[in-house]
């Protein structure tokens, strides 16, 4: 017996591309295809660049009781390997051994039915992510006070806010009980008070002595929680070891500097689908290309994509993050409500989506620019939180006469006013 | 700290992923293992089915019900199409009661796993458990639908025979007929969705070709052997033979129909299983 929680050798994960792309064959096809296959046979070598490997001869073991960070670049394979070992999806190649009960966390609220009240969905969900019936009923009410959602517990989570509706499915959760823990990124949900409270909670289930194998983006998180780390790079493990060293490898590293993003097939992933991203690029006021803003001038992020069909209810996300994660604005193209009616359906071709970052916003730092485009609560087509860096340079800012390094991330002009105060 | 139980020497089962290829074992025991979850969803089906109607649980007498007058009008009334000797509204009623479980199971189980596929693509177990909890859900309707037959056999001074006994007997065999094609269409409707379509007239034809507003006995001589391939025929059949007592005891030809309702099971169970490994990625 070996102390090893999880152990993994030589995995390997090939996708088609045009698996999800095109969504589903036709019968049609799949006859025309059985028809063409001795000719199709021939062209073997052709039909083998139609693939994709998201992992490539992975190798690695997690120790009984560690916390092992993940963190990659979109499309690295970080979610395909956690598929994996929550046995979502098949291997194509190599093995993997848990030893001890597995529960996995790649999305809270799974199974949620909006028509069912709390009470019902927190039994459900219990049972889909593998919880018995009384171990459900034991933690009912610990989940619901961790929930803070006592006063609705027998409403239809359909008439929830949506911070409830997380806050309850992450409880739930939360208390799942296993040996090996494999979680997804599921703290980037909800305010900034609910995902302390959340990560309190992993940090809790480190202590207890549980096996934890932890994606994130959040480089702060993977910081606190994690002593060690790897890192994957398209499909290949290139780097393990102490969290600090890894996180600041994969920090300066990767990042394009030129102000401009532009992203490969594989980068983009299968599940993109109709929805293409051409570039993301960052413009000072008078619309070069640069890596630096000035804190004290505009500057317009856009991003140019193309859809292959028709997409409705599309939304073009940007998040702007400091450099370890913590996100600053989300910020949606159709936010507006008047663009969101004229907006509502989008014919397919090419689109620039461009925004304005205001002057006196930022302050001196390095900061990330994250991009998503989604049909809200229908499909998420693509996704980069760490797309773009670039630098924010200070020079006008307020308070530049005091030659010190002014903390927090934002850096607004103030409208200060001193006055005589006459108490009487 | 908080270094407790978790510490304590437990027996650690180990689990091995590997890339599976061809057929695999139907592993029936890790069903077993997650039977609780099969009873949520059930749960979940009949809480959700009837929310935010008016009329409620009523939809599952009403639907019987109107087919049954339908039916009495254009093929009792009109047509007027041999009953076997039954009044017509409860002969077409003992049979719509069975076909209504068959169909409305075969339909939810084959659109349940593209329903269900936020479940598959985030969290483990054994995908079976979607159909099986679909086609089970609908012997709640059923069970409902049932108290109306009682009322219609005393409202025709009709006496259920010595039979009736054998009734769970032919529910189990339209629960299995239903099963088995769904298994198959769930999985097929996972890579092409034209199955999703194809089920309304699928379950269209199957209807005509079931003996539901008409007797089995028109159907004779060689036909019958081929007529005997549809399980939902046995399933009619003895519905007639132990409620109304109908000429229709089961014989060679309900024993082809549960032949082919288990053999269609069986096949659809093997390749489930085997489809289901690449659900995940192409649901």
């Amino acid at each position: 017996m070996t102390s090893s929680a999880i152990q993994v050798a030589h995995l390997s994960k090939q996708y088609r591309i045009g698996e999800q792309v095109e969504k589903y064959q036709t019968f049609r096809e799949a006859v025309s295809r059985l028809w063409k296959a001795p000719i199709r046979r021939l062209r073997r070598g052709r039909e083998e660049r139609r693939t994709i490997w998201a992992l490539q001869d992975v190798t690695f073991e997690v120790e009984r009781g560690q916390v092992l960070g993940v963190i990659g670049r979109n499309g690295a394979g970080k979610s395909t390997l956690l598929k994996i070992l929550s046995r979502v999806t098949d291997p194509t190649g190599g093995e993997v051994r848990l030893n001890g009960r597995v529960g996995s966390l790649l999305e809270v609220g799974t199974g949620f039915h909006p028509e069912l009240t709390g009470r019902e969905n927190i039994s459900l969900n219990g049972a889909i992510l593998g919880m018995k019936r009384g171990e459900i009923e034991r933690k009912f009410d610990e989940i619901v006070e961790f929930a803070g959602v006592e006063t609705f517990i027998d409403t239809p989570v359909k008439r929830y806010s949506s911070g409830m509706y997380l806050r309850l499915a992450f409880a739930v959760a939360a208390h799942l009980e296993p040996e090996i823990l494999v979680v997804d990124e599921v703290l980037a949900v909800g305010d900034a008070e609910f995902q302390r409270k959340c990560l309190g909670k992993m940090d809790d289930v480190a202590r207890q002595g549980r096996t934890v194998l932890f994606v994130s983006h959040n480089m702060s998180a993977i910081l606190q929680l994690t002593q060690e780390t790897i890192l994957l790079e398209a499909g290949r493990l290139t780097q393990r070891g102490p969290s600090a060293a890894v996180v600041d490898n994969y920090l300066a590293a990767g990042f394009a500097q030129s102000g401009e993003r532009v992203w490969t097939e594989a980068e983009i992933g299968p599940q993109a689908g109709l929805f293409h991203p051409l570039g993301l690029r960052l413009r000072d006021r008078n619309g070069r290309i640069v890596d630096t803003l000035r804190s004290t001038e505009p500057a317009t992020i856009e991003i140019a994509y193309r859809l292959d069909r028709p997409v409705n209810a599309l939304r073009i996300g940007i998040y702007l993050a400091t450099l370890r994660g913590e996100l600053i604005i989300t910020s949606f193209d159709t936010d507006d409500p008047d663009l969101y009616q004229r907006f509502a359906a989008r014919p397919a071709g090419s689109y620039i989506s461009r925004c304005t970052i205001p002057a006196d916003l930022l302050n001196e730092g390095r900061y990330v620019i994250g991009v998503n485009a989604s049909s809200f609560r229908i499909q998420r087509y693509f996704q980069d939180e760490r797309a773009l860096a670039f630098n924010v340079d200070p020079t006008g800012a307020p308070g530049m006469h005091w030659p010190e390094q002014r903390l927090g991330m934002i850096r607004p002009r103030l409208d200060w006013k001193i006055e005589p105060y006459a108490a009487d | 700290m908080t270094v407790s139980q978790s510490l304590a020497p437990v027996k650690t089962e180990t689990l091995v992923i590997r890339p599976a290829r061809g057929w695999s074992a139907l592993n029936l025991r890790d069903l077993w293992v997650y039977r609780e979850l099969v009873y949520f969803l059930i749960w979940r089906d009949v809480k959700v089915r009837y929310k935010q109607t008016a009329l409620g649980a009523a939809w599952a007498i009403l639907q019987p019900l109107l087919q049954m007058i339908v039916f009495t009008l254009l093929f009792g009334n009109l047509a007027q199409l041999d009953s076997d000797g039954a009044p017509y509204p409860i002969f077409a009623y003992t049979a719509l009661l069975p076909w209504g479980l068959f169909s409305k199971a075969l339909a939810d189980a084959g659109r349940s796993l593209v329903l269900n596929r936020t479940m598959i693509t985030k969290v483990y177990f054994p995908r079976l458990i979607i159909p099986i909890a679909s086609v089970i859900s609908g012997l709640v309707d059923f069970a409902i639908a049932f108290v109306v037959l009682l009322g219609l056999m005393v409202y025709f001074g009709v006496r259920p025979t010595p039979a009736v006994w054998t009734l769970p007997f032919f529910v189990l065999l339209a629960l299995i007929s239903a099963l088995g094609a769904g298994l198959w269409l769930s999985a097929l409707n996972v890579i092409y969705r034209d199955v999703g379509y194809t089920i309304p007239f699928l379950t269209q034809f199957w209807f005509f070709l079931t003996p539901i507003v008409y007797s089995s006995q028109e159907v004779s001589g060689t036909w019958q052997w081929l007529y005997a391939l549809n399980p939902m025929v046995g399933v009619v059949d003895g519905f007639r033979w132990a409620l109304l007592g109908t000429d229709s005891a089961p014989g060679t030809m309900a024993a082809i129909s549960a032949g082919i309702a288990i053999l269609v099971l069986i096949s659809g169970l093997f390749y489930f299983r085997r489809m289901e490994r690449t659900f995940a990625d192409q649901v």
